[in-house]
């Protein structure tokens, strides 16, 4: 009898093991999942890449469409543009977009921006050098602001099968207000 | 199989005079570690639970008869809460809320894994009981506190307006910044409780399977009903540990302050639905492998034949629980995932029709030149297998990427699911209700009464839920009470269907009370020479305590023959 409890209760343990691990991993996928879309471009999550980088890479002779979309989340104070709808890049070459922030309150506010672009297969290409959603922004009450973006659309987008024939991608931002507020 | 019933039954009354010993009522139903009250308990709570369940579709029904909102301001001020047109309609979301979590968490999973696995498990591989008696116990009243949660969660404020209106999925961020008040905290709390509960019943059964078998129960000649609930506990150990870090992260993001699905705060509400649904995915499953098992030993009880293709029958439902880990996001074709993604999950899910594909002929196989009986356990047996397989169809259809982008959210996916769960699970319910409930009981139902709930029944269903499939096609939207006229005929003739369904269970409780007040007396075996495994060994209702001497299984015979006692 005690033999067979011995067993029961190593099983059990084991078994336990297994709803531990699953458990950790439920929560391990936060950080994961994130890491694979970074990677991968999963979910249309853009490139970062520094100057350095950047600068190895070639401009073509083929030229894509980006469309510009910039919105706040429901009971966002923010008024929030691009500067333009469209530009028309060279594949390769860097290029700027300006968006345009306006505070309507009147006091000031903490922003977070979330973005990725659409079609969702030409995340891996869409590379930004720099970027306002890189780190979070506060406006004063009444101010306007022109936040750029420095990107390229990496040449490799030419190779994939899936991604070459787009002609169009959008780049879209949403703002939302941060969890950590300035003091007023 | 008679003599050896008859003579096992003389030995355990020799040897064993106090097998029939029982504790007092309280300690045996409330503080209970006897594997079989425990499931009598676990069947008696679905019954219950499904009786709630199926009511709250009745109002469903009610007010889907005709387009416009008819009942559900009443159903508002019945609960006490004010019934402006928002409460209105946020009472929709806490009517198919709370009727798709009961019939998953507390109808479905406790009848067929609490209720019958409990009582038969131990039996079919000739255990005395299962291996943690104490935690089978706590893991029957975690449900029922899980259960209350949920009830209490109905009169608690979620924001909009009484009870928790975010549906069985609990989708981020509806049911995080979007439903303040302790409606949702309750309704998640719930989950965690019943999860808890199916957890530690998981550990038991692998235990018990694993460790308890009767001598010479090799893994292989096991019934193909405890390979499912093997197959089920499995998957219910590696998917419920998800569901509760999922549903965790909810409640910190609701009320700790963490964002974990909060854009705002870096997170992605997206990871929530891959979450769940790396959970809900393997949920489906768990709720019909365990049916896939007992039809399974009914067809061959009814055929007196073997099942056809033992191991390829068990090896199939290894195989569907090994695919259904990796098809999740088939549930999330429209939230914007890329071709390669849509391909790979739509190749993934149709692979599954192939191990289920293999159970259904292998079912038709085993009838092939059987002797067949037509008892109701058989007929309910084959009504499964028809309303599965159509079930099954559609959901072939709905695999395709494609396809589903236009028929996401409509009532064709809602005609689907219930074709494999409320008719599928439900039907293979019933079947192994009437196949066992002269056993548990030791009282013959009606045979006649049960036949005439089979078909009233099935009848029903198939009008409630066929219609369904019309009125996606055309693009009905589901989780919504109200709809164009265009849609009024088939949900007028849905609804009749409901209320045809709603008679076969009169039927089905009338035919309880006939058991329980004048059903003949049942004896050990009343299915016949096919019913080979086990629980038909010992008498009906089995002792208090059985296989105190643990039966031998005969090496010369196959995996479904009974065992004698041991003469060591």
């Amino acid at each position: 009898m005690a033999i067979a409890r011995d067993r029961n209760a190593r099983t059990m343990l084991i078994l336990l093991g297994f709803v531990a691990a699953m458990l950790a991993l439920g929560f391990a996928s936060v950080p994961l999942y994130r890491m694979f879309c970074q990677v991968t471009g999963f979910a249309g999550t853009t490139q970062r890449v520094d100057v350095e980088q950047a600068n190895s890479v070639k401009a073509t002779a083929n030229t894509i469409s980006v469309r510009f979309d910039g919105n706040t989340e429901r009971g966002m104070p923010w008024e929030f543009r691009p500067e333009r709808p469209t530009d028309t890049v060279t594949i390769g070459a860097r290029d700027m977009a300006i968006f345009i922030a306006r505070n309507n309150s009147d006091k000031p506010i903490t922003g977070t921006a979330t973005y990725n672009v659409e079609p969702e297969q030409t995340g891996p290409y869409f590379t930004k050098i720099q970027c306002f959603c890189f780190t979070s922004q506060t406006l004063q009450p009444g101010e306007e602001v022109r936040m750029p973006v420095l990107y390229y659309v990496d040449p490799a987008i030419l190779d994939d099968e899936n991604a070459k024939d787009v002609e169009q991608i959008t780049l879209s931002y949403t703002f939302h207000q941060a969890k950590v507020q300035p003091e007023t | 199989m008679a003599t050896t019933a008859d003579s096992f039954q003389a030995h355990t009354e020799e040897h064993h005079h106090d097998a029939d010993h029982k504790p007092s009522f309280f300690a045996r139903w409330f503080m209970s570690t006897n594997h079989k009250d425990i499931g009598t308990l676990y069947l008696i709570f679905a019954i219950f639970a499904g009786v709630i369940g199926g009511g709250i579709s009745g109002i469903m029904r009610a007010e889907l008869r005709e387009p416009g909102i008819q009942y559900l301001g009443w159903w508002v001020a019945l609960l006490g809460g004010e019934a402006g047109f928002d409460q209105t309609l946020h009472m929709w979301n806490v009517l198919i809320s709370a009727h798709g979590l009961i019939m998953v968490f507390f109808m479905v999973m406790p009848a067929m894994i609490g209720g019958f696995a409990n009582w038969f498990v131990p039996i079919m591989i000739g255990a005395p009981d299962m291996a943690f008696p104490r935690m089978n116990n706590i893991s029957f009243w975690l449900t029922v506190a899980g259960f209350c949660s949920l009830m209490i969660s109905t009169f608690m404020p979620g924001g909009t307006g009484l009870g928790a209106g975010t549906g069985w999925t609990v989708y981020a961020p509806l049911s995080t910044s979007g439903s303040p008040g302790p409606a949702v905290d309750f309704a998640i709390f719930s989950l965690h409780l019943a999860g808890a509960g199916s957890i530690m019943g998981a550990i038991n059964f692998i235990t018990t399977i694993f460790n308890m078998r009767a001598p010479g129960m090799t893994l292989h000649k096991m019934p193909l009903f405890v390979w499912s609930v093997l197959v089920t506990a499995f998957l219910l150990l590696l998917a419920l540990p998800v569901l509760a870090a999922a549903i965790t992260m909810l409640i910190t993001d609701r009320n700790f302050g963490t964002t974990f699905f909060d854009p705002a705060g870096g997170g992605d509400p997206l990871l929530y639905q891959h979450l769940f649904w790396f959970f809900g995915h393997p949920e489906v499953y768990i709720m019909i492998l365990p049916g896939f098992g007992m039809i399974s030993q009914i067809i061959a009880t009814f055929s007196r034949k073997p099942v056809f293709g033992y191991l390829g029958m068990a090896y199939a439902m290894v195989a569907i629980g090994v695919v259904g880990f990796i098809v999740w996001a088939h549930h999330m074709y429209t939230v914007g995932l890329d071709v390669n993604t849509k391909m790979y999950f739509t190749a993934a899910t149709m692979v599954i029709a192939v191990p289920t594909g293999i159970k259904i002929f292998s079912w038709i196989a085993t009838m092939w030149k059987g002797s067949l009986t037509f008892a109701s356990p058989m007929v309910w047996a084959l009504g499964f297998i028809f309303l599965f397989t159509v079930g099954g169809v559609t959901g072939v259809v709905l695999a395709n990427g494609g396809i589903d982008d236009n028929l996401h959210d409509t009532y064709y996916v809602v005609a689907h699911f219930h074709y494999v769960l409320s008719l599928g699970a439900v039907t293979s319910l019933f079947a192994g209700f009437y196949y066992w409930f002269p056993k548990m009981s030791g009282r013959m139902h009606s045979e006649l009464l049960a036949h005439i709930h089979f078909w009233i029944f099935f009848v029903g269903v198939n009008m409630i839920f066929f219609p369904m499939h019309f009125l996606g096609m055309d693009g009905m939207p589901r989780r919504i009470p109200d709809y164009t006229p265009a849609f009024a005929y088939w949900n007028n003739f849905a609804t009749i269907g409901y209320e045809v369904m709603a008679v076969s269970v009169g039927v089905f409780f009338v035919n309880l009370i006939y058991a329980f007040v004048a059903g003949k007396k049942a004896g050990p075996n009343p299915w016949g020479e096919g019913a080979t495994t086990l629980e038909w060994t010992l008498s009906s209702p089995p002792p208090f305590h059985q296989f105190e001497t643990l039966p031998v299984i005969d090496d010369n015979h196959d995996h479904s023959h009974g065992g004698k006692p041991a003469t060591a």
